[in-house]
């Protein structure tokens, strides 16, 4: 009987042991998924039992109600706001043009920078890489101002184009086209081919592997904008998605209409987390590469 | 740092490199030297006439209590930020990378959050902790805890720091898993077979093979907790109560934007255009270092 009791107590033991990284593992998980389960949760209940403070752990039966009023109305119970499908459209125009005009204006220099000589090579290339270093934080009022004499104010060009200057795109490209072999360019340069040509014809299809990493990256990145938005866009019509949840919220009183705020905040989190788990080799990829 | 072969065209490369300069230029580079120009100059209510003052406004800015304050808030806040989102992240980490039934799915479970908009995170933090109607929220004060975040300062600091902290972590997590994965199994398991405990091969290996990547995250993570958190308090706590929450970046939007005062905000600017040039500097040296090592 003992040395059975022996090997009991070694498996039990074991399992425990092997229990413990799962239950912290778990326990992680659940601590991310916690708050947006609840948000959910407030999505389909009505304003009036999540400001009693008694909101159910269990879905309600609001759902499409609230989700409707999100979607199309500019007016809740307590709260005017812009509509989320104009808010989402703002949102979404604002992360594709940053994340396409990021990639092609940088693809384009990290060309000329890899492989032409010429003067002032080094000067471009420093001038490029120096706006690593100056985060639009450091520079509020005095690119505001710049944006605001271009007469740019509420317009998708003064949202995107000043931030879709990127150096560590550029450096991401540049580092990847050192890598191409010298052979493939002298085939292409004996079969005639110019530098235009073999970017289209060679460089654009070896890079469609970083292009996609560099695009899941920076469409988040766009979409999840905050301090630029809330600078240049003052009319409701040009509100993102994420400033409009915030305004909605207002001071964050018990009494206004948390149901819509919810299912506002579960349509502004929908494409960004779609976007990672859909391409989640891609965003990986594009997230380790371009931090190095 | 060039190719052998290359093209020769003249005009082309000039041609390639113009939608990137013109907008490093024109938004980037103007407005900085702008930001240093306002910082040394004092402007009159109407912005006609400038003085050159030397370093008036730095010397006004830096012996602001105020603006002290807000200093020694900002590095408790980076300090608490990197550190809980680094730890998380770690032991998350080293969690998944073991051989573990399901991996998959946690990585997947773990990362999603990257996607969150740092206010975002905030306005979900908000809905729980809320005292009036979050569900963690009126729990705490029913068992007796008086908390209000809206009112208490270290409250407010906590939630601040719990809600950036909680967005990072994915980060840092995709990241160490990287790192963890490079690390040889043999290693792992030669030190397995001299009866090395788990604790003892985390510490004398693993911990060790990781410090590239650690450090690495280390200044990702300040820079994190400096700039990206301004949406985590601006949807959050607005800075308050009072001044509790209000980081340097917080400040500089406060004094330019809301209560445009240009030379204060110009030369905060210009502060902290130092540090991200000190951070991104001690970054690239440490990247130098990494390639000599491999």
């Amino acid at each position: 009987m003992r040395p059975q009791r022996n090997s009991d107590e070694r498996k039990s033991g074991g399992a425990l042991a092997s229990l413990l990284p799962h239950a912290i593992l778990i326990l992680g998980v659940l601590v991310f998924a916690f708050p947006i389960y609840m948000t959910l949760i407030g999505s389909t209940w009505d304003a009036a039992t999540i400001g009693r403070g008694n909101l159910p752990l269990t879905p309600g039966g609001e759902l499409l109600t609230n989700y409707n009023a999100a979607w199309n109305e500019t007016q809740g119970t307590r709260i005017l706001h812009t509509p989320v499908r104009i808010m989402m459209w703002n949102s979404l125009v604002m992360a594709l043009v940053i994340a396409l005009g990021k990639i092609a204006i940088s693809i384009l220099s990290a060309y000329a920078v890899a492989f032409f000589r010429f003067p002032l090579r080094m000067v471009f290339f420093w001038l490029i890489f120096i706006t690593l270093m100056l985060p639009v934080e450091v520079r509020i009022i005095p690119t505001y101002e710049v944006v605001a004499n271009l007469g740019l104010i509420d317009t998708y060009a003064g949202l995107t184009i000043p931030l879709i200057a990127s150096a560590t795109a550029t450096l991401l490209f540049r580092q990847f086209f050192l890598t191409i072999p010298d052979e493939l360019v002298e085939a292409a340069k004996i079969d005639g081919a110019g530098a235009v040509r073999f970017f289209i014809d060679v460089v654009l299809p070896l890079s469609r592997t970083n292009i996609a990493a560099l695009f899941v990256i920076l469409f988040i990145y766009g979409w999840n904008q905050y301090l630029w938005p809330l600078l240049v866009t003052n009319s409701a019509d040009m509100e993102t998605v994420v400033i409009g949840i915030t305004k909605m919220i207002g001071n964050g009183e018990a009494a206004t209409d948390w149901n819509v705020i919810m299912a506002t905040t579960v349509l502004a989190m929908l494409p960004p987390v779609a976007v990672v788990v859909l391409m989640q080799r891609w965003f990986v990829k594009g997230l380790v590469d371009s931090e190095k | 740092m060039q190719r052998r072969v290359i093209f020769d065209n003249k005009a082309l490369p000039y041609l390639l490199l113009v939608p990137q300069v013109a907008v490093t230029l024109i938004f980037f580079i103007w407005p900085a030297a702008q930001a240093i120009w306002q910082s040394v100059h004092l402007q009159d209510a109407f912005g006609l006439r400038a003085q050159f003052v030397w370093f008036e406004n730095f010397e006004a800015v830096l012996t602001d209590p105020n603006y002290l304050d807000t200093l020694r808030i900002t590095v408790i806040f980076c300090a608490a930020v990197t550190l809980l989102s680094l730890g998380a992240a770690l032991l998350l980490a080293v969690l998944a990378d073991s051989k573990i039934k399901g991996a998959g799915a946690y990585k997947t479970l773990l990362i999603w959050p990257y996607a969150l908009a740092p206010a975002v995170a905030a306005v979900l933090w908000m809905f729980i902790f809320n005292p009036e109607i979050g569900v963690l929220g009126r729990a705490l004060n029913n068992l007796g805890y008086a908390w209000d975040y809206r009112l208490n300062d270290t409250q407010a600091l906590v939630m601040v720091v719990l809600a950036a902290s909680w967005k990072q972590v994915s980060y840092n997590f995709i990241f160490f898993l990287a790192g963890l994965q490079a690390i040889p199994r043999s290693v792992l398991e030669a030190a397995s077979i001299d009866g090395a405990s788990a604790s003892r091969r985390f510490w004398t290996i693993i911990f060790p093979l990781l410090s590239p990547t650690t450090f690495f995250l280390l200044v990702v993570n300040i820079v994190y907790a400096f700039f990206e958190t301004f949406g985590t308090i601006h949807a959050l706590t607005h800075g308050g109560p009072g001044k509790a929450t209000e980081t340097l970046i917080f400040r500089v939007y406060q004094d330019g934007v809301v209560n445009h005062d240009l030379g204060a905000s110009s030369a905060q600017s210009v502060i902290l255009m130092v540090i991200v040039i000190g951070l991104t500097a001690i970054q690239f040296r440490f990247v130098e270092r990494k390639v000599h090592y491999s």
